[in-house]
């Protein structure tokens, strides 16, 4: 039983890591919260249904889709949503939060009407195979996904401090005028973390669908929120506190239904942010400074 | 000033964008029922439904069921209904809202719906103080045609569908202890559980753990890894079935084989449509059995295959049968008055609909035979 709850609990909490993974790289390079990034999530996983359970197509195609969409996704989202507002003078910081919310009725609603209300099913044999290890059933899935969120993680650090690219965007991050009189390309930085982050939270849906077998156009909000509770938690603009905090979230969901009452679950959250915000408000991994913003 | 004028049409630009994806869902109903011929009788009736959000799978049967109701109806010619359809997105102040605005309009005869037992709760009394019949299709909580003379449903209750369901499981496995699982936060699912519980403990069961979940959540590994542990002979789900059948699909993938019983709400082939093989066992009692030979059946799901393209289900079933039943006390009204109205639909009696016999007891409740169905090989057979 433990060893069993243990199994989703990480399953649970390596999607939430990859899907607070997007929310953190936007947050800390533009400041803003894409409130959109559920909703391209939840496209991602779309994809996944259509190509997979229409066209017929295997895995690993469904998940090249899926990141292509997305990351178009992403670069319509930067080009036509935030970029317009941004640097203008007289546009209010929120502008750019209620531009993504705006893209998340707009999606949301879109997806409701092509695909219809109600849950899909996601069909591959691949979300079938499991291996026994004594009492207990091991999905192929499940290992996937944890070993895709560890992999994303180490990528997406190594990537910004070691790439020339990632520390042109740790540096815009850091001072988006100052970056750009040095030579960086912000526009460009900024148009690839947004496509970046859309393509993990397309990864993120496809993984989902395949794991719990429910993929409907209601699902991004409720993992959107999960997600922002976890940048919170693990301290905003930090991947690793993204990692940490989605697995812990995922582990303590998961326990609290096992050892307590289910009833309580979705209350865990936010519990936890209040937790976090009165004892360290930076959150887990986030620093005293911050940032200017 | 310029670039004021500017940002100003812009932000007026994404509004107006919104408004557009927001309303996209609704109004399609409200066309199509303008042919005044002499000696027809032209009645409005309201409809709330629950068009977006969550739960819009549900108000979507339901209205296409209207709907093609409507178009049949109107085609025999002798009464002509016009839908006037209000989207409630699942919330019981905007079903008021909404409700509210239909019976300011006194062409609006009755009201069909809204879809939640919720959003019932909150509608019903304010309809039966300004005396507009009120009928709700997929309202299925207790204490739903006490609230009021004008109130009425033609959604069997759970309190006569679920025990005859589990009486049936029970005589047939010989389960002694059961699971339980439920949504915690629908009024429906919530009351559907309390006659599970009441059944079984009147059984003699032994319950072993009762977990919960809420709408829209797509994870129950843990729910469920608890269930299987205690072992259950038999698990009793008070689910609808968008979460119900992703909850089976994911109690088989971790070994769960024992059978499910489901209330009135997890009656629908689209279990079969999303968890396939997984939604083998299925135990319902109710009043649609889609795979039924009779030919009134078989010609609505041809009707309605036809027109949207899937198989219909319990809602749209239910929704249908209200319309006829509408229209038929609309016939012997006489006329399209709201008071006539009222006294003529709840005296109908032995009304033979595409559920069968159908009668209003003295409060407005369903008199009605029941039929428990389970899925078999991924299709839904009469439980033997």
């Amino acid at each position: 039983m433990l060893l069993e709850q243990l199994i989703n609990g990480i399953t649970l909490g390596s999607i939430y890591a990859i899907v607070a993974l997007g929310f953190t790289l936007v947050f800390g390079v533009l400041g803003i919260i894409n409130m959109a990034h559920g909703e391209i999530f939840m496209v991602g996983a779309f994809v996944g249904v259509m190509t997979t359970g229409v066209l017929g197509w295997p895995l690993w195609l469904a998940f090249a889709a899926s990141i292509v969409v997305t990351s178009i996704l992403g670069y319509l989202l930067e080009r036509m949503t935030l970029r317009p507002l941004r640097g203008k003078k007289g546009v209010s910081h929120l502008a750019p939060l209620i531009s993504t919310i705006g893209v998340s009725i707009l999606l949301e609603n879109l997806s409701h009407h092509i695909f219809g209300a109600g849950n899909k099913p996601f069909r591959t044999e691949f979300a079938e195979i499991s291996i026994e290890i004594g009492q207990v059933t091991v999905y192929i899935v499940q290992i996937v996904i944890f070993a895709i969120s560890i992999i994303l993680m180490i990528g997406l650090s190594i990537w910004l401090s070691k790439t020339k690219a990632g520390k042109a965007l740790r540096a815009t991050a850091e001072n988006l005028e100052t970056a750009s009189i040095l030579g960086v390309d912000t526009k460009k930085i900024i148009t690839l973390t947004v496509i970046i982050a859309s393509a993990m939270g397309g990864i993120a849906g496809i993984l989902v669908g395949m794991a719990f077998n429910s993929v409907s156009p209601q699902m991004g909000l409720a993992i959107g929120l999960k997600g922002l509770a976890i940048i919170i938690l693990g301290g905003m603009g930090n991947v690793k506190g993204a990692m940490v905090g989605g697995l812990l979230l995922g582990l303590s969901e998961t326990f609290l239904v096992a050892y307590g009452d289910s009833g309580y679950r979705d209350a865990i959250a936010f519990i936890m942010i209040i937790l976090i915000l009165l004892l360290r408000p930076q959150g887990i991994f986030g620093s005293k400074m911050a940032e200017g913003r | 000033m310029d670039k004021l004028l500017r940002k100003s049409f812009a932000l007026c630009a994404v509004l107006m964008l919104l408004l557009l994806a927001a309303c996209s869902g609704e109004n399609a109903g409200s066309e199509g029922a303008t042919g005044e011929q002499s000696g027809t009788l032209n009645a409005k009736i309201g409809v709330v439904s629950y068009l977006t959000g969550a739960g819009a799978a549900y108000g979507e049967a339901i209205t296409q069921g209207l709907k093609l109701a409507q178009s049949e109806i109107n085609e025999q010619g002798e009464v002509n209904i016009e839908l006037v359809i209000e989207d409630s997105a699942g919330e019981a102040e905007q079903a008021l809202s909404a409700s509210q605005k239909l019976m300011s309009d006194d062409n609006i005869l009755a009201i069909i719906g809204p879809t939640l037992s919720t959003e019932f709760f909150a509608v019903a009394p304010e309809a039966d103080l300004n005396g507009i019949t009120i009928m709700g299709t997929s309202t299925t909580a207790e204490g739903i045609p006490e609230i009021g003379d004008y109130v009425f449903r033609n959604a069997i209750p759970e309190a006569l569908a679920i025990p005859t369901a589990m009486e049936k499981a029970v005589e047939r496995t010989g389960a002694k202890k059961v699971a339980m699982i439920y949504g915690n936060d629908d009024v429906l699912t919530q009351s559907g559980f309390e006659t599970m519980k009441k059944t079984a403990e009147d059984m003699g069961l032994e319950i072993l753990t009762i977990e919960t979940f809420q709408k829209g959540q797509s994870d129950y590994n843990a729910q469920l890894t608890k269930i299987k542990n205690t072992n259950p002979d038999l698990i009793l789900a008070s689910a609808l079935y968008n979460e119900g059948a992703v909850i089976m699909d994911q109690a088989r993938k971790m070994g769960i084989e024992v059978p499910f019983v489901g209330g009135n709400g997890f009656n629908s082939p689209q279990v079969i449509e999303i968890a396939g093989d997984a939604a083998n066992g299925l135990i319902v009692a109710t009043p649609w059995f889609g795979e039924s030979e009779e030919t009134k059946v078989v010609d609505f799901n041809k009707k309605y295959e036809a027109e949207y393209g899937e198989l219909p289900d319990q809602f749209a079933a239910q929704a249908y049968d209200a319309l006829y039943i509408y229209a038929d006390a609309l016939k012997r009204a006489g006329e399209a008055d709201r008071e006539l109205f009222h006294e003529a639909l709840a005296a109908t009696e032995d009304f033979e609909g595409l559920l069968g016999n159908f009668s209003f007891d003295e409060i407005g409740d369903v008199v009605m035979d029941v039929k428990v169905v389970e899925i078999k090989d991924g299709k839904f057979v009469e439980f033997e």
